[in-house]
């Protein structure tokens, strides 16, 4: 009975509307160790912790946790009984300080506020104890995603956690965080917190993991031990099919060129020179891939490309028509597709169902609307083809797009700018927290772009993905590009130096 | 002694616009409370009218000025309650029941004011709030009359001010108050009960607009007369914006208006200015706003305001 810290049994959880998100969940963790959850996107990852976390009510189940039944009605009882969540979007007030955020929820609600040195006092000190860099006077929505992504594990370290469970960490961090994080939650196991570590990406679970459960459509595949498995077997596992770990491309000639910029200069909301005079092209069928440390301009360069922010060029040119001004109607009739970083913020209307936003840029179109008005049926065939294409995870095609599970709200931004045979197509993070299966489908579909005719540009911090794809590579460090690299997976080193700022000599 | 009737006309002007703003000051900080939990309750004009009749009537009836208050009080308390039934508990459309609110708090204030009172053939008159002269410093000049010769609910709103910055800022309701208004999943993941905040603050600030309706017949003036507040609650909602939805941001813009209500009823009383009297009423509403327009540094609302959780 004592081998296990958490175990939940016979988790039932549905959601009106027909979702069954968990059916019959086990799962087992065992004290200090790292236990990873793995499963597609919509696979009830989120839900089954939720639920751990007091967040949910599940439908039937039991929870016990330190040997005991655990009855949770509220995220109180969770922190009461030492459960830490971090999660997979920021649960943080972006108008407060670090130190209020950490505090936030913890004292009884007469009480006068007058510990705030101490509260400093202890973040400081904790924050050098694990190394996590945080500063508890600045106001969080100063704070860069890596950063904040350190105040929630501060936060939850702070209430007390004897477990930890963290909701895709790493999907929002650049390589180096990622490896940094990787590293402290093994020192914090080593110390004896338990740790359920959600992830897609495969790499991360064998390095990190003691073992893993993988769930499928709300069930459990199975649980094993890390040393007894392999990257490939758990994508078997996870997809439920043989999955291709490595890409076919074809060879392919670039044609003309469709899109080009010379001398782009674009400052961020503070005001900063980000991108400093950039010039590139891209022609047809090429992807030409942007590298580089998340935060380096590559944000604020797709946003201007995109026409979605100001920047300063000498020129810009898309399918031979000079381009002047900030024009998205232009820049959408010339064929430029946009696939955003920020996809919650950007792409999607959460309020707006699944069907909404499949049409949100051509709902004015044939066969979307005739002389005015929408036409409901051949909204939701054309909905319901691309649900089953891209395979999204969605009860009801009419259900709020907030609902979904944050992969499959991924998707539905993918599969809308893919379908549109766009001339260019600028991606930026296409992968970002998607499963691998999706990963899979979603490059396959960028490639078949480039080999139908399409000038792509990707962006991307993960230099596996740019590898792959790519055609020529740009690295990207403070604003500027530091050379052009060809995807020969020997320069990958080089690239990892180039990205740090160092002047590197590629020798062909 | 030229400067001499200037001083004076200064120094009158001054004292009044404390007292023209003090029911604004009680509706508006209420309302920070209110919007800062992340609910709009335009219906500020309604819950004044029944906090102001509330008062009236049980002051007129027991003689007692400070039952008033407590009558105005419990009326807010009401009207907070069921405001927060509606827009938090049932999630109906907070400018709806807003809405709803003015046109009862009008309705209902007039028919009962008719029924019970304007036939009545009795002197309606109340004694209302004295002012209270603080011993030595109200005999300092100009600044004796201006500052220290009011009645309690004047001076009551520097209180009000002081403790709800207090309260908003350096307390743990402070605090979880405004997280809710900006982030209320957030709050929510803390431990935080995101509907229980939010009915205090709606109940915060539906007593203070009652308490500041009931300073218009108990204090302000001696008696109630229909649609006593005359938009009052709707510059209350404006000065909260322009007021960056802070407790003295508030008290400062309310001040504004004050400062125009008393240059207007001044100039009324000169017979020599030909403007007329419709124009010179409308003036503080619109030169409030224009001024605060002008003005405004660029403050955000609470992200969450109006948006029922979860
Ligand atoms: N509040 C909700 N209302 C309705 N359906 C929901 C809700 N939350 C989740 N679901 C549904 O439950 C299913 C499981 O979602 P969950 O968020 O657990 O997926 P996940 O495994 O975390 O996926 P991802 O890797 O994409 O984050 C999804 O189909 C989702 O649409
Ligand atoms: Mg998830």
């Amino acid at each position: 009975m004592e081998d296990y810290l958490v175990r939940m049994e016979n988790i039932y959880k549905s959601f009106p509307g027909g979702v069954q998100a968990n059916r019959g969940i086990t799962l087992e963790v065992r004290p200090g160790e790292i236990h990873c959850l793995l499963g597609e996107n919509g696979a009830g990852k989120t839900v089954l912790m939720s639920i751990l976390y007091g967040l949910y009510k599940p439908d039937s189940g039991t929870i016990y946790y330190k040997g005991k039944k655990l009855d949770i009605h509220s995220t109180k009882d969770a922190i009461a009984n030492r459960i830490g969540m971090v999660h997979q979007h920021f649960m943080l007030v972006p108008t407060l300080t670090v130190a209020e955020n950490v505090v936030l929820g913890q004292y009884p609600a007469w009480k006068v506020i007058n510990d705030m040195d101490k509260v400093h006092e202890r973040i400081r000190a904790m924050s050098d104890e694990f190394g996590l860099d945080v500063d508890p006077a600045k106001i969080v929505q100063d704070l860069s995603v890596g950063e904040q992504q350190r105040v929630e594990i501060l936060k939850a370290l702070y209430h007390g956690a004897d477990l930890l469970i963290l909701d895709e960490p790493t999907a929002v961090l650049t390589p180096q965080e990622s490896e940094h994080l990787l590293k402290f939650l093994r020192d914090l196991a080593n110390r004896g917190l338990t740790i359920i570590f959600i992830t897609h990406k495969l790499e991360e679970v064998m390095q990190v993991s003691d073992r893993v459960t993988v769930l499928r459509d709300g069930k459990v595949v199975g649980t094993v031990n890390t040393s007894d498995t392999n990257p490939r077997e758990l994508a078997r596992m996870m997809v439920g099919r043989e999955v291709l770990m490595e890409l076919k491309k074809a060879q392919t000639e670039p044609g003309k060129v469709i899109f080009l910029v010379r001398n782009l200069r674009v400052k961020d909301a503070r005001g900063l020179e980000v991108v400093r005079g950039v010039s590139f092209e891209v022609r047809e069928r090429e992807v030409l891939g942007i590298a580089g440390v998340s935060g380096n301009g590559q944000t604020e360069l797709a946003l201007a490309l995109a026409g979605l922010i100001e920047g300063e060029f000498d020129e810009m040119r898309l399918d031979g028509q000079l381009i002047t001004k900030r024009d998205l109607q232009r820049l959408h009739r010339l064929g430029m597709a946009h696939i955003p970083e920020d996809r919650q913020k950007m792409g999607l209307i959460l309020p707006f169902s699944v069907a909404e936003n499949f049409v949100l840029k051509t709902y004015r179109d044939e066969p979307f609307a005739r002389r005015g008005f929408l036409r409901f049926d051949a909204i939701r065939d054309y909905t319901r083809s691309q649900v089953s294409k891209f395979s999204i995870r969605v009860g009801d095609i009419e259900e709020e797009i907030a609902h979904l599970s944050g992969g499959n709200q991924q998707k539905v931004v993918v599969a809308r700018e893919l379908d549109r045979q766009p001339r260019f197509l600028l991606v930026n993070q296409p992968t970002r927290g998607i499963d691998i299966g999706a990963t899979e489908f979603v490059r396959q579909q960028i490639l078949a772009e480039r080999d139908a005719g399409a000038a792509i540009l990707l962006i991307s911090a993960d230099l596996e993905e740019i590898f792959a794809l790519s055609d020529r590579i740009l690295v990207m460090f403070e604003g500027r590009f530091m050379g052009e690299v060809p995807p020969d997976p020997a320069l990958i080193e080089q690239v990892g130096l180039m990205m740090a700022g160092k002047t590197v000599q590629v020798s062909d | 002694m030229e400067l001499m009737p200037a001083l004076l006309f200064l120094q009158s002007m001054l004292a009044a616009t404390w007292r023209m703003a003090t029911p604004i000051i009680y509706a508006a900080v209420g309302e920070v409370f209110t919007e800062r939990s992340g609910v709009l309750n335009i219906g500020l004009e309604g819950i004044m009218l029944i906090g102001a009749f509330a008062g009236y009537s049980v002051a007129y009836e027991t003689g007692n000025l400070v039952l008033g208050l407590l009558a105005a009080l419990v009326s807010g308390l009401l009207s907070g309650l069921i405001f927060a039934i509606f827009t938090v508990s049932v999630k109906a459309n907070q400018i709806v029941v807003g809405a709803a609110f003015n046109m009862i708090g009008m309705g209902l204030s007039a028919f009962l004011y008719r029924t019970i009172y304007s036939q009545s053939g009795r002197v309606l008159s109340l004694q209302p709030f004295r002012p209270l002269d603080i011993p030595g410093l109200s005999d300092i000049p100009f600044l004796g009359e201006v500052l220290f010769r009011h009645n309690i609910m004047v001076y009551g709103t520097v209180v009000l001010v002081v403790l709800a910055a207090f309260v908003l800022y350096r307390t743990a309701f402070g605090l979880s108050l405004r997280s809710v208004g900006e982030h209320p999943k957030a709050a929510d993941t803390t431990g935080i009960n995101v509907p229980a905040t939010r009915y205090v603050g709606v109940l915060i600030g539906a007593v203070l607009a009652a308490l500041g309706g009931a300073s218009l017949t108990l204090a302000y003036s001696d008696q109630f007369v229909e649609g006593i507040v005359t938009g009052r609650g709707f510059i209350a909602l404006a000065v909260v914006v322009f007021g960056a939805w802070s407790p003295w941001g508030a008290f400062w813009a309310s001040l504004l208006f004050g400062s125009f209500y008393a240059l207007q009823l001044r100039l009324q009383a000169m017979p020599e200015v030909l403007i007329p009297y419709q124009f010179l009423q409308a003036l503080p509403y619109l030169a409030t706003l224009v001024v605060l327009i002008s003005l405004t540094r660029r403050a955000r609302a609470p992200r969450a305001l109006g948006v029922p959780y979860p």
